[in-house]
């Protein structure tokens, strides 16, 4: 099948250096004595804890369990026992500590009883479901809970399922050996997602300095009963880019404030698709993944390592780094980030390390003024204007830059790679979309504190006439009737429940279109709202008598 | 060892101002074989005066000197402007004008990348303004020149107006085709009888469209390189010729044809060098068409009915004013966005 290949603007092509790590075969490492896993491996909420420090656990077993829609679980990579549940440093670009439960591991490997899924018998909806607990995420580097991009959507549905195995960043080969080791296995994954999704097209997208992944691929969606295409895409980043790869392959841009499903995609990453297989074909949860190590080391390559083990112990395994290491990056060279330490852990999101030296990422001279060239605008594969939003970032000129589409960059970094003047623009617009959502979020709260103060005063006002009325009505003197003023509270009491009847009414909450779930949880977060709103009512009251 | 990306490839400021003095070298040889060495005199007038205006205003700026100085924008602003003014006006003259260039135009507006206007074209257009006769004073094409000067000679006559016994003035000047085209249109001449004065050439003026032939040979390294895009270039030469030709076509007596405005005055220089800058420039592909469309329009309505012969200069500086509201109009669609 020869598919067309579209094109998007710009992009930039540095140099590869991924025949490094694909010279040899993909290892397998040991057990280290201790796993550090951190909850936050992906994106969403902190799944909720299941074991306790002592805890004699399984390989596979459940240590913390998805926690909300968007969520996903964290096992036990290996046997062995629970030995502390605390904060620690992880691999974040903020270089801070988040909560870690740490297994000190016995060496036998013992698997949990596990078993296959008949999941060619079983109804879509429920075999997503059942994904909730396998604890995959995206592996390509995004770490998105995949049980929810596997969901059947109603309505439109998904038609084209894309699969990326375009892998754009250099010095990165994880996917590209995975796909030339294990085709068949990603191919059977694929097959599941197709069955889960009920869609009919498939492409893989492999840029065109994989050939041996590509020929392998060809080779195991040949043997494939489903109808699965494999597109060779020119090698220019950013085409790895989900939307970038969704264009190249179908010509379609998704719009920029809907999702690729919105117009009929779904895009997977080949290493996600094995996961899907080894969950549901064996009932395996995700306790490893492969991971390139690369750069300034003594024997670069790619290793398949369990989750938890420290960088520390993935870098000996690869020679070590070498005397003039000065940094470690997790992920590209392009998009990646500077590791706070080496002992920090392996994640799921984690595809690469490379360690860096003076020789391969040279500190760039100090930034000179922009000459606005427009080079950046040339390799902007988003079209935006970069050195428009630098202009206005600089000088917190915010709503210009949100005008111009700050929002739709994706920090690709394209254009900083061909500034003239080494002007550091990612770090610009990284600041500017921070200090909007800032901006932003402190607006919300002032209108939500007006609001508040707004109803406080209006408050303080009826109750100072009510209280005039009755000293009117004391005044008015005991020979009113008791039965009277009985009858006036009554009159009140329903007035304020008529008034309140009509303020239910006419604040709608457009959550009709919603299935069950989301509107049981919108209902209870509004309970919970007005309890603390409540609460808060008397404090100030308190504070007030 | 701080942030993504963590890899750069591209010519640096430098490297770029480079490029583009290398690019002017075939024209500035051109020049010297038909019009004689007193090019290179102010050539280096201009880039001594360029080179420590720039370190007095960066040191009182107080700005790193030595990286501003050596982004080698001044070089390039002093080159192009001593490449626009006669070559044999008195010393001062260029000096002045890069003064302006570089201390009014370009420093005081914040120096490299702020400033709105091309620097070197404010000086020109300066000069022009304050010392008409002087900026009329071209030498005549060595091949018809009535006496030739030594280096020394001009040496001499540029720092001390002092000419070798027995030449004048009118020996070694003479007027510019596009000064010659306006006057003897005003008087009445036809257009076939005009171009037949031994000052124009076979395109443009005698050995006028040699030199502009380098700079367009300049100028196509520039493209290969792609220090410049071909928006400019195409968008200047294109509309210029566009004009000059629909005019020629309806009145061939009175308006002289696109190829003699391709290659007359600062036409190549301007499409290649001067239109392209990129500060003083727009920086969307639409916007770079309409603005060197606008420069190709008001450069010929100049030339022809304006004041003055040449009108790049003005045309460049009243274009320069309408980049913010070019480029706010011109933004491309952004991925994922209504077409």
């Amino acid at each position: 099948m020869i598919s067309k290949i579209f094109k998007f603007n710009g992009g930039v092509h540095p140099p590869e250096n991924k025949l490094e790590s694909t010279g040899r075969p993909i290892q397998r490492l040991g057990i280290p004595g201790e796993l550090v896993l951190p909850l936050r491996q992906h994106i969403g909420n902190l799944p909720k804890i299941r074991v306790q420090p002592g805890d004699q656990v399984l390989k596979g077993q459940l240590l913390a369990e998805a926690e909300g829609s968007i969520s996903a679980a964290v096992h036990a990579p290996t046997s062995g026992m629970i030995v502390s549940i605390e904060d620690k440093l992880i691999p974040h670009p903020s270089g801070l500590p988040d909560m870690c439960i740490t297994l000190k591991t016995d060496g036998e490997d013992r698997w949990i009883p596990h078993e296959p899924v008949d999941w060619r018998q079983r109804n879509p909806a429920e075999l997503a479901a059942s994904l909730r607990d396998s604890g995959i995420v995206g592996l390509g580097g995004a770490a998105f809970p995949t049980q929810i991009k596997l969901r059947p959507s109603g309505g439109s549905g998904v038609k084209t399922l894309i699969i990326n195995g375009a892998e754009c960043e250099p010095y990165i080969t994880c996917d590209d050996m995975l796909m030339r080791e294990r085709a068949d296995e990603i191919v059977k994954g694929i097959e599941i997602a197709q069955h889960l999704l009920k869609a009919d097209n498939c492409i893989v997208g492999i840029e065109d300095n994989k050939p041996e992944a590509e020929k392998a691929m060809r080779v195991a969606c040949a043997g494939s009963a489903s109808k699965i295409g494999v597109a060779v895409v020119p090698t220019l980043y950013p085409s790895g880019d989900a939307r970038r790869l969704t264009a190249l392959l179908t010509g379609i841009e998704v719009p920029s404030s809907k999702r690729s499903t919105d117009v009929g995609i779904q895009v997977f990453n080949v290493a996600t698709m094995l996961a899907v297989y080894r969950y549901l074909e064996h009932g395996e949860t995700v306790t490893s993944r492969i991971v390139t190590v690369t750069g300034n080391v003594g024997a670069p390559g790619n290793f398949e390592v369990l989750l938890g083990s420290s960088i520390e112990f993935l870098l000996a395994a690869a020679g070590g780094a070498l005397p003039d290491t000065n940094g470690l990056i997790m992920g590209g060279p392009m998009m990646g980030f500077s590791l706070p330490s080496s002992k920090t852990p392996i994640i799921k999101a984690t595809n690469c390390i490379i360690a860096g030296a003076p020789k391969l990422f040279p500190e760039p001279p100090p930034a000179m003024p922009c000459i606005r060239c427009a080079r950046c605008a040339d390799a902007c594969p988003v079209n935006l204007q970069p050195q428009e939003l630098y202009w206005y970032a600089r000088g917190r000129n915010l709503e210009k830059a949100r005008e111009y589409q700050l929002f739709d960059c994706i920090e690709c970094g394209c254009c900083s790679y061909v500034c003239p003047s080494d002007i550091p623009l990612v770090q610009y617009y990284r600041f500017a979309k921070s200090e909007i959502i800032a901006q932003d979020k402190a607006k919300e709260a002032a209108s939500l504190a007006r609001e508040r103060n707004d109803f406080r005063l209006a408050r303080i006002e009826r109750e100072k006439q009510e209280r005039a009325q009755k000293h009117a009505q004391k005044a008015a003197g005991a020979k009113a009737e008791a039965g009277a003023d009985d009858a006036k509270k009554a009159a009140i009491e329903a007035a304020m429940a008529r008034a309140q009847a009509q303020k239910a009414e006419v604040t709608p909450q457009n959550t009709e279109n919603l299935d069950l779930a989301v509107q049981a949880k919108i209902a209870d977060i509004d309970a919970r709202r007005a309890q603390t709103e409540a609460k808060a009512e008397n404090k100030e009251e308190q504070q007030e008598n | 060892m701080n942030h993504s990306p963590y890899l750069t490839a591209s010519p640096s400021v430098s490297v770029i101002m480079l490029k583009v003095l290398l690019a002017l070298v075939p024209g500035i040889v051109a020049y010297v074989w038909m019009f004689g060495s007193g090019i290179l005199i102010s050539l280096a007038l201009a880039s001594v005066t360029a080179l420590v205006s720039e370190a007095i205003m960066l040191k009182l700026r107080s700005r790193p000197v030595l990286p501003f100085l050596f982004d080698g924008s001044a070089l390039v602003t002093a080159w192009l402007l001593a490449l626009a003014i006669p070559p044999l006006a008195p010393w001062w003259l260029i000096v002045v004008g890069t003064l302006f260039a570089i201390v009014v135009a370009k420093q005081l507006y914040g120096g490299l990348g702020y400033n709105p206007f091309n620097p070197a074209m404010v000086g020109y257009a300066v000069l022009l303004i304050s010392f008409p006769v002087l900026m009329t004073q071209w030498p005549a094409p060595l091949a018809i020149a009535g006496a030739k000067l030594s280096f020394i000679d001009q040496w001499h006559y540029i720092f001390g107006r002092m000419l070798p016994a027995g030449i004048n003035l009118d020996a070694i000047s003479s007027a510019t085709p596009l000064d010659t085209l306006k006057t003897q249109l005003r008087l009445q001449h036809g257009m076939a009888e005009i171009t037949a004065a031994p000052v124009f050439g076979a395109l443009g003026g005698k050995g006028g469209e040699i030199v502009t032939g380098a700079y367009l040979l300049g100028g196509l390294y520039l493209l290969q390189q792609r220090i410049i895009s071909w928006h400019i270039p195409a968008a200047f030469l294109g509309a210029l010729a566009l004009v000059a030709g629909v005019f020629y076509l309806i009145d061939g007596t009175h308006y002289a044809g696109p190829l003699f405005h391709l290659f007359s005055g600062a036409s190549m220089l301007c499409a290649f060098f001067i239109a392209t800058d990129p500060i003083s420039g727009p920086t969307t592909p639409n916007g770079k068409l309409i603005f060197a469309a606008g420069i190709a329009v008001l450069t010929w309505l100049i030339r022809v009915y304006g004041g003055y012969p040449d009108g790049v200069a003005f045309a460049v500086l009243l274009l320069n004013i309408c980049v913010p509201l070019i480029d706010a109009n011109t933004q491309p669609r952004v991925f994922g966005h209504k077409k």
